[in-house]
């Protein structure tokens, strides 16, 4: 079982306390959606690199010429 | 010499790991307080956000940020917002990513401005270092701080927070 702690600081106890079920399922949709968040980073990261490269193809320069142009 | 900067309290991360760590009943007899940690993850992710009194809502960021091969900027806006650097469980083994947040004013009825940095450490060129310029628009006094991982996973064990309060006189 999941546990958090918890430190109160007028006594210095420090309890470690099981997650409730509201708080696993909490957890668990968090861990849903920041695996779906980087996904969709990649995919865009994915996307312009492809369309560079397509830009690139279609000028038909490379990347390091394309970069002096913009120097 | 006055005593102006003190050990609240600390927290070790014990052989099971922990979701969090909360500081809780935080006294009101400071000025400011000062968070530090040493931080790693059981899964792969890069930072953690800071939740006071329990609270999900009224939170702005701005961040700086290098990977290790390039830099960037940024909102990351969630709500808490990412507030500092926990280590990838991916990187080296052993090792720790630091952070430190510097929460001015905490008792004031004024909306909340904090502050980060983090790095992490890995022997490779993926490595984040970042800055962090929060806002919690809230009036309430902060009596409480949930450390969390971003991405819903564990801290592991040695990981450790300190918690100190800083006074102006």
């Amino acid at each position: 079982m999941p546990t958090k702690l918890i430190i109160n600081c007028e006594t210095g106890e420090q309890t470690e306390v099981e997650l409730t079920a509201e708080e696993i399922a909490q957890r668990e949709a968090d861990a849903k959606a920041y695996e779906a968040e980087l996904k969709a980073k990649e995919a865009e990261a994915a996307a312009k690199a492809e369309a560079k490269a397509e830009l690139l193809a279609k000028l038909g320069i490379t990347a390091e010429e394309a970069a002096l142009l913009l120097s | 010499m006055a005593n102006t900067y003190t050990l609240i309290a600390s927290s070790t991360v014990g052989a099971g790991g922990a979701s969090n760590i909360e500081f809780t009943s935080i006294p009101s007899t400071y000025t400011d307080l000062k968070l530090v940690t040493s931080l790693r993850m059981s899964s792969s992710g890069q930072w953690y956000t800071l939740k006071f009194n329990n609270s999900t809502s009224t939170y702005s960021d701005r961040y700086l940020l290098g990977s290790g091969s390039s830099a960037a900027s940024g909102i990351d806006g969630g709500q808490p917002a990412l507030a500092g650097s926990a280590e990838d469980s991916t990187y080296t083994a052993n090792t720790f990513a630091n952070s430190e947040n510097y929460i001015p004013n905490y008792t004031s009825s004024n909306y909340k401005s904090y502050s980060g940095d983090g790095v992490q450490e890995n022997n490779a060129t993926a490595s984040y270092m970042a800055f962090w310029a929060n806002l919690w628009s809230t009036t309430s006094a902060i009596t409480s701080i949930k450390i969390e991982a971003q991405g819903g996973v564990n801290f592991v064990q040695y990981s450790t927070a300190y918690l100190y309060g800083i006074s102006n006189s």
